[in-house]
């Protein structure tokens, strides 16, 4: 996916107001929508109808493998060299099961973070212009892409629900 | 959780953001003590690496010493951050959001402390990576029937996932450290912040990976204590050889670390002025918790007497016996008199509100356990099944010098962390706060 750089950038101070923007931003066809807040709200993710995020997905295929990379670790090591040790079976499933539980949790979270970063698209190496330090503190924008001819209508409609700022970013 | 209605969003990053600045001479005063106490450590360290671990007080029949008690105290401290910042974020208990960054630190340094002992008890350190399961040209692999690796793939993993999900928790603050920083703080600050820029798509992926970070930390802290306690329940020491050491220590292990953490915020909200974020509610509940895992741990301590008594076995009723009368008689009423008496003051509002009786408190608890460590360590090898090779067990010079240094490291990331890095989460704490709203509808 290619970086989306054209486009205008709404700066708001309330998140009344952004929610009541993207509406209208939706409600009149243009979908390509990014919004930046200084923390996660449900209220944004509701409006923007965006899915629920596969990193679900990351952490159970993670745990799945660990749990199997466990037991092959044990079982494997064991029958490789098979030494009875303390009148016990080689393959002891009860204590070959704690080694697979903490490979689980460990591949399970290795994976979610996997997941983040390719779903979010972290890391980064440089910010996109369209960021401003602000949203790390108490302001919110929305970007919104679009070529260069809908720049002043979307700039309009920004600007009628209470942005503050509006910029164009071109190529 | 109810914050006062002036903190707004630009507030909350100047405030928190204000810990960072240029520290004073509190600061470098501590930061100076600490590196002393650290650097004899290290010099004990050498010292035993040089001429052999005789120069350490543990020998027959006492081979576990102070080093495992070490061990095993850091690791329960490590315990109570993940259930601040894990188990109660799945309950949704909203007064954890302005603790818990720190709570979580004290985690990850709590392990990295823990991490050293077994390391060190080892004598010939060097040889640590015995224990790790890779292909050697012996083609030996380690015995996956013995809980000291259960206990080496344990730790490891709490380890990687507590970081993980104290960087995860971290990232959209560090960005906000990031947006105010200047010149080559900006770069490395960039460079960690990984790009984060606070849009809905890292929002969403970001909510959700943490929620799942938390319900995988939650299991884990559980087998993570319950490992380390059958490291001693595997075997058949009596005093040690019982089936209720797993909850006992896991009990254990959170009621010494929530005493941990107000041992640490009482003196970082007092320093940076936190006390709009941390309010004496925050302290209120952790006493409130305290007194549950104190009577947990209260109970399992009459429960291993309990056992010893009906079962009539005379090795547990001898070592029992031997517990609270025997050499060791005033480490067994320290553990019992700080661990479970001391916090049922807690019961006393006046005790939950006032700060210094919070930080006495905290501090005794932290002592009762720390010898609750060594009581159940050292009395039950020193007093095994043959007369003929009951022993005592003394510290040296050098086992007590780690000992320090061990806080001492403990104490140094801490305090690195604190100027370095947020302590209290930014954006948590804004999801606490009513979001800025214009009001018309």
């Amino acid at each position: 996916m290619k970086r989306r750089a054209s486009g205008v950038l709404g700066i708001f101070s309330h998140l009344d107001l952004v929610v009541k923007t993207i509406k209208r931003l939706k409600e009149e066809g243009h979908q390509d929508l990014r919004v930046s807040s200084p923390a996660p709200f449900h209220e944004i993710e509701e409006v923007l109808e965006s899915r629920v995020s596969p990193v679900r997905f990351f952490a159970l295929i993670g745990g799945i493998l660990g749990a199997l990379s466990g037991f092959a670790l044990t079982i494997g090591t064991s029958i490789s060299w098979p030494l009875i040790t303390g009148g016990k079976p080689i393959i002891s499933i009860p204590p070959f099961l704690i080694i697979v539980f903490e490979l689980t949790i460990l591949f399970g979270g290795v994976g979610t973070l996997i997941g983040v970063f390719l779903n979010a698209r972290l890391p980064k190496i440089s910010l996109d212009t369209t960021y401003d330090p602000r949203f790390s503190e108490d302001l919110f924008g929305v970007f919104v892409s679009c070529p260069k001819e809908k720049f002043h209508s979307i700039a309009e409609i920004l600007k009628s629900s209470g942005a503050e700022e509006v910029r164009f970013e071109e190529d | 959780m109810r914050y006062s209605k002036d903190i707004t969003y630009g507030k909350v990053n100047t405030d928190i953001l204000k810990i960072l600045e240029k520290p004073g001479k509190i600061y470098y005063f501590l930061l100076f003590i600490v590196l002393s106490v650290l650097s004899v450590g290290v010099f004990a360290w050498v010292y035993q690496i040089y001429s052999g671990i005789g120069v350490a007080g543990i020998t027959h029949p006492v081979a576990w010493g102070i080093y495992i008690t070490n061990f095993v105290f850091w690791v329960g401290i490590a315990h109570s951050g993940t259930l601040i910042s894990a188990i109660l974020y799945l309950f949704r208990v909203s007064w954890r959001n302005s603790i818990y960054r720190s709570a979580e630190a004290m985690t990850v340094f709590a392990i990295m402390t823990a991490g050293l002992f077994p390391i060190i008890h080892l004598g010939r350190s060097w040889y640590f990576y015995y224990l790790v399961p890779y292909p050697s040209q012996t083609m030996l692999w380690p015995n996956f029937r013995s809980p000291l690796i259960w206990d080496v793939f344990a730790v490891t993993t709490y380890f990687i996932i507590s970081f993980i999900f104290l960087y995860m928790g971290l990232l959209p603050d560090i960005a906000a450290v990031r947006d105010k920083a200047k010149g080559f703080k900006k770069k490395i600050y960039s460079l960690i912040s990984l790009g984060w820029s606070g849009t809905d798509r890292e929002w969403r992926h970001h909510s959700s990976a943490y929620l799942f970070l938390a319900a995988m930390a939650t299991p884990l802290v559980v087998s993570v204590h319950s490992v380390v306690s059958w490291d001693f329940a595997m075997s058949i020491v009596p005093g040690w050889h019982s089936t209720i050491f797993a909850p006992y220590f896991v009990a254990g292990a959170i009621h010494s670390g929530l005493a941990m953490v107000l041992t640490l915020l009482i003196p970082l909200r007092k320093v940076f002025k936190l006390e709009e974020y941390i309010t004496q509610k925050h302290f209120e509940n952790l006493a409130k918790i305290i007194i549950f895992t104190g009577l947990i741990v209260a109970y399992s301590y009459a429960t291993e007497f309990f056992i010893a008594w009906y079962s009539n076995n005379i090795y547990e009723q001898e070592i029992y016996k031997y517990r609270v009368i025997g050499d060791y008689a005033l480490y067994f009423w320290i553990m019992v008199i700080f661990n479970t008496i001391v916090p049922l003051l807690f019961f006393f509002k006046k005790m939950r509100t006032s700060t210094v009786s919070l930080l006495i408190i905290s501090i005794l608890i932290n002592i009762g356990m720390w010898f609750e460590r060594l009581v159940i360590i050292v009395t039950s090898l020193a007093h095994e099944y043959i007369p003929f090779s009951w022993g005592l067990y003394r510290p040296t010079w050098v086992e007590i010098a780690i000992l320090a240094g061990g806080f001492a490291f403990f104490a140094l990331l801490f305090l690195l962390f604190v100027k370095v890095l947020p302590a209290v989460s930014i954006s948590e704490i804004k999801e606490q706060i009513e979001p800025p709203r214009k009001g018309e509808s």
